[in-house]
């Protein structure tokens, strides 16, 4: 006979002895953390729109003027806020930056990987991942005190200059730029650089003919992290760039970016004033581009996959 | 050749046999042939020659040091730190071990195909042009030509003819599999060597490789590494036991499975070990 529609309790049944305390905790704690980030997140993006967004709708200033405008003078009886010079900045020292830290990182990625991994693995990578943590103050310490000098007394200028800046930022994100295109060399199957080989490749022909076609999109996320980091960067740029909001006619002038000028001045500026709310549009303008270079990066990754 | 079988030849076992073994040609000898990686003497003392436009089996259990041997001919454990081959290996009159040997040159002549189908993650055109182009083949009228030339030997050509540009990673394992073994005979090489070529295929990919090494003994002499003792009974000539690093016996393959010598030989073949 089949008597066995409405059990109520059996050891197969889901019932809330049978679930552990161990579970539900890890459950919630799993749960809670995902809220906390998801809200954190949203609230900050919210927050910096609304600030953001006083200048142009409470103070009244052309958003196309203010991103366009190359004269910034806010304390001035007539202020003017013209912020095109330090977006300008901070792309020139981002892409100058990357232009040096990438063929530098990625082919110290393909020594450490390809042409001396048994000391590229036990000392090259341990000194590049310590430095990554090294603090930006002291690059830019660094900076101040070595590069500029040098720059003033060899190059030309004051010292303090957008190549100053780009210098630092350069080695700033050479580690990042390195480690992962080390990973993302690292990760192609080994079967590949065999199969090259196997046809008579060279290593040169390998390394530029398969393995660096086939680790592409992960060695140019690599670069994009770099540069949204450069991008990113206040205080070591800050210490060597010179902070002028004049635009700069060479490499070896002075020069400011927008994360430089919102440290600079967000101090001294009276909450709520018209000065202060154009420090946090800058602010919104870092936060949109740092969701472009994050597009950049997700839609990088995912031709991975083909 | 052709033999004739008299009579007068009864005496002798088997004439036809010993004739043969007399007028063969040999592509490669193996002479003493060690291989070692680090202190692991992984290869033990290794004679054998290898037939011309012949398959040669190499069978025997996980370990015991077949492929590391077929990765010696060429010279694939230079990618191995610490491996090291001694003895002999001699090739159209050259010992292939020396130091001195063009190793990239080498592998033109000698390809190989591995277990696991690696196609390059590029169009299937250009996963043949690129092994073209290593040899310094660039002219388009010619790269076309060969690329047809060897999917149709590779069997591959009617399935992809119309997608020649599309990705190789879209094929099917087995597919990827004859791939391979195009972009490695686009090259013109004398030998082919295979590693356990459709150990990872579905039975009908495999039947099909099989299908094609019986075509390709016709222009190659092929080495191919199995743990499948039906496919070595099916597709080779001749087939070598390997066991702990030695070459147990080596023998035409159809004595090898019907009457082996050693016992060992028809232990592994019978499935009693391994």
């Amino acid at each position: 006979m089949r008597n066995t529609t409405e059990l109520s309790s059996h050891r197969l049944l889901k019932s809330n002895k049978n679930r552990k305390d161990s579970e539900l905790k890890g459950n919630i704690i799993v749960k809670s953390s995902a809220i906390i980030i998801i809200t954190l997140t949203i609230a900050l993006t919210v927050f910096l729109s609304i600030k953001g967004l006083q200048s142009f709708i409470k103070n009244g200033i052309n958003p196309w003027d203010f991103i366009t405008g190359t004269n910034w003078n806010p304390t001035s009886e007539t202020p003017s806020f013209g912020s095109f010079n330090f977006i300008f900045g901070s792309f020139a020292v981002t892409m100058l930056s990357a232009l040096i830290a990438a063929p530098l990182g990625i082919g110290g990625a393909i020594f450490m990987t390809q042409i001396a991994p048994k000391w590229g693995n036990k000392l090259l990578r341990p000194v590049i991942e310590l430095l990554v943590g090294i603090p930006s103050v002291v690059y830019g310490f660094i900076g101040l005190s070595v590069l500029v000098p040098f720059i003033r007394n060899h190059v030309g200028g004051l010292g303090f200059s957008l190549l100053s800046g780009t210098i630092v930022l350069a080695i700033m994100i050479l580690p990042t730029v390195t480690s992962i295109s080390t990973d993302a060399l690292n990760a192609l199957p080994k079967n590949l650089r065999e199969g090259a080989y196997a046809l008579g490749a060279t290593r040169w022909q390998t390394i530029k003919k398969v393995l660096i076609p086939a680790a592409l999109p992960s060695l140019l996320t690599a670069i994009v992290l770099g540069m949204a980091r450069a991008f990113g960067e206040a205080l070591a740029v800050q210490m060597v760039i010179g902070n002028v909001s004049d635009f700069p006619n060479s490499i070896t002038d002075t020069a400011a970016t927008l994360t430089t000028i919102i440290t600079l001045n967000i101090g001294h500026t009276t909450y709520g004033s018209i000065e202060n709310n154009t420090l946090w549009s800058l602010g919104l303008i870092l936060l949109v581009m740092s969701f472009i270079f994050i597009l950049i990066i997700r839609f990088l990754s995912s031709r991975r996959k083909i | 050749m052709t033999i004739t079988i008299t009579d007068t030849n009864q005496s002798v076992s088997n004439p036809t046999e010993d004739q043969r073994v007399v007028d063969k040609e040999y592509i490669l000898h193996v002479e003493n042939l060690n291989i070692y990686y680090g202190e692991n003497w992984a290869v033990h003392n290794v004679q054998m020659e290898i037939e011309k436009n012949a398959v040669t089996a190499l069978i025997g259990p996980s370990g015991c040091g077949k492929s590391t041997f077929l990765r010696s001919i060429n010279r694939m454990n230079d990618i191995i730190p610490n491996a090291r081959a001694e003895g002999e290996i001699l090739y159209d009159g050259i010992n292939i071990l020396r130091d001195d040997i063009d190793v990239v040159a080498l592998r033109k002549e000698i390809g190989m195909v591995f277990q696991k189908p690696n196609p390059f993650p590029k169009s299937i055109y250009e996963n043949l042009t690129h092994a073209l182009k290593f040899a310094g083949i660039r002219n388009k009228g010619k790269l076309d030509q060969i690329v047809e030339e060897s999917l149709r030997k590779a069997a591959l050509w009617d399935e992809v003819k119309d997608r020649l540009h599309q990705s190789a990673l879209a094929l099917s394992g087995g597919q990827q599999q004859r791939l391979c073994i195009a972009r490695t005979i686009a090259l013109k090489p004398s030998v082919l060597l295979l590693d356990e070529p459709s150990s990872a295929l579905d039975p009908i990919s495999n039947a099909k490789i099989e299908e094609l090494i019986l075509q390709l003994k016709k222009d190659y002499s092929i080495i191919i590494v199995t743990h499948n003792m039906h496919q070595a009974s099916r597709v080779s000539d001749k087939t070598a036991f390997f066991l702990n690093g030695d070459l147990v016996e080596y023998d035409r393959t159809s004595k090898i499975f019907t009457k082996p010598s050693e016992k060992k030989t028809e232990q592994y073949i019978s499935g009693q070990f391994g």
